[in-house]
């Protein structure tokens, strides 16, 4: 058996990916080659065959526990266009209903050959539990786990930057709304600053914004839109969950939108070719304007394309250790 | 591979492709094949495609081609370290083409090249140019047109470095290890 790195339980002994988890503990080298393998995967659209036969024969089991449209979509197409048979459970009907744990569930998915599991659940950690108990030859991959992580979504904001504005080295990237609960911003700063972003700025109501967020990323703290978003490359706007208005944490979406509401107006202070993106679904008239939504600055949309090249690029590189896995734990499984 | 020497200098070379354009020239007009597409397979292939492609006078751009989603051995060392963007400008629907690569050996990597090729679309016809072509097939695939003919032992292997200058090395592949990373000899001129 071949020592695995204490560090990460994401990474082969060879440094390469088997699980994706988190972003945390991954080196600028690593994820600049999944944006490079996403690069190649983006013309796949352009093909008349939308498919490459890369993980053909793989079974990619979907695990929401909690519910989600578009992540879980493009992961699917992302495993269809690689050729993979996907397994989409449907949880809330599933033996985890009638009160299976969650290691039997994988324990059960993995006697049906399931290669790789796509998974998110509202408890942090999930996927780092599964990955430790995971058979040697199955590849668990982070779909968001509660207000940990989402890896996936913070790679295809980085590929989406990349493609806009090319060096990191010399951006200003601002992250405007609920940064306490979000996992996806927490993914963000990760990246960002292991990508060597110098300038990152994280905007919100101080009832949203975790205390020693400046020290525990590297990231200036605003509660000014209009001076947080001041010259900046990129402005990410993140959703804010209708729930939290009914937990005292803000007093209403129309107040809300006043003071961090996007408008081309407040716009204006960042730089004239700033780029608006959003991890979606967006509530127009909350964080945004439609105005700045559908503008030209915006590339909401492209995230969502990009995201399945990303998805592939993960999701390959992670099948794609599997053989020599499986072989260093001495079993005969192709 | 280990040590490496120059089998072919880019004078070499150019006087090659400048031959295979000849050939290429004659042979389209043998078949009666007007306004082909080029296409290069990555990395060295391209290359070559390029100075084929502006010999020849092709006005339409030179599509390029990278095999890393299609090759038979992903199972077995993963996904080639180096994937880049295959592009192709112009649809290939019904097309005349011209698949340039740098190296035939196994015939592995056409093979593959084919397949992506039919994902995206039904060409008329595709006529195969390498700049060298050895010993070791594995497949029934033969080559149309080709700069050098190479005779190797099987432990020897050659290799195009470029773009600016282009040479070809020869070397012997050195004896892999059992610990080695599975990654590293994922290359892809290690096969064809």
């Amino acid at each position: 058996m071949i020592q695995e790195s204490q560090e990460s339980p994401q990474l082969d002994a060879h440094g390469n990916l088997k699980h994706f988890l988190t972003i945390e503990g991954l080196s600028r080298e690593l994820l600049i080659e999944i944006l490079e393998k996403a690069e190649g995967f983006v013309s796949v659209a352009q093909q008349a065959v939308k498919k490459v036969p890369l993980c053909r024969g793989k079974v990619i089991a979907n695990l929401f526990f909690e519910n989600s449209t578009r992540t879980r979509t493009t992961f699917e197409l992302a495993a269809k266009r690689l050729s993979a048979d996907v397994l989409n459970l449907n949880i809330s009907t599933s033996a985890t209903a009638k009160g299976e744990t969650l290691l039997d569930t994988l324990r059960n998915l993995e006697a049906m050959h399931v290669d790789m599991f796509v998974v998110r659940h509202a408890s942090s950690g999930t996927t780092h539990f599964m990955a430790r108990h995971a058979h040697p030859h199955s590849s668990i991959v982070n779909a968001g786990d509660g207000g940990h992580s989402h890896p996936t979504q913070a790679m295809l904001d980085m590929f989406t930057i990349r493609r806009h504005k090319g060096d990191f080295s010399r951006l200003s990237v601002a992250i405007v709304g609920d940064i306490m609960h979000s996992r996806v911003a927490r993914s963000q700063m990760l990246a960002l600053k292991t990508l060597g972003v110098p300038d990152v700025r994280v905007i919100a109501p101080r009832t949203l914004l975790p205390t020693h967020v400046e020290e525990a990323f590297g990231v200036s703290a605003h509660h000014d839109l209009r001076e947080g978003i001041r010259d900046a490359d990129v402005v990410i706007m993140l959703r804010i969950q209708r729930e939290r208005m009914n937990s005292a944490l803000l007093p209403s979406e129309h107040e809300y939108f006043h003071l961090f509401g996007l408008t081309e107006k407040r716009l204006a202070t960042a730089k004239p070719d700033v780029t608006v993106m959003h991890p979606g679904p967006i509530n127009r008239g909350v964080e945004m304007d439609s105005q700045v939504a559908d503008g030209e600055r915006s590339v909401i949309l492209e995230q969502v394309s990009n995201g399945i090249a990303v998805r592939m690029a993960v999701m390959s590189m992670c099948i794609g250790t599997q053989n020599s896995r499986a072989q260093a734990a001495g079993e005969d499984h192709v | 591979m280990s040590k490496t020497e120059t089998w072919k200098d880019p004078e070499q070379i150019a006087e090659a492709v400048t031959q295979m354009a000849r050939d290429l020239r004659e042979l389209l007009e043998k078949r009666g094949l007007p306004n082909p597409l080029m296409i290069g397979i990555h990395t060295g292939g391209v290359w070559i495609a390029d100075r084929l492609h502006e010999q020849l006078g092709l006005e339409e751009p030179l599509g390029h081609l990278d095999i890393s989603f299609y090759r038979d051995d992903f199972t077995r060392i993963g996904l080639h370290p180096q994937v880049r963007p295959s592009y192709l400008p112009v649809g290939i629907d019904d097309r005349h083409l011209i698949l340039v690569d740098d190296v035939l050996q196994s015939g592995r990597t056409i093979r593959a090249a084919l397949n992506v090729l039919f994902d995206y679309g039904r060409p008329a016809s595709v006529i195969l140019a390498t700049l060298a072509e050895r010993s070791g097939r594995e497949l029934p695939i033969a080559p149309d047109v080709v700069g050098f003919h190479a005779k190797l032992e099987s432990n020897e292997q050659i290799k195009l470095s470029g773009p600016h200058p282009l040479i070809m090395l020869r070397g012997r592949i050195p004896k892999r290890s059992a610990t080695q990373a599975p990654q590293q000899s994922a290359d892809n001129g290690s096969r064809d």
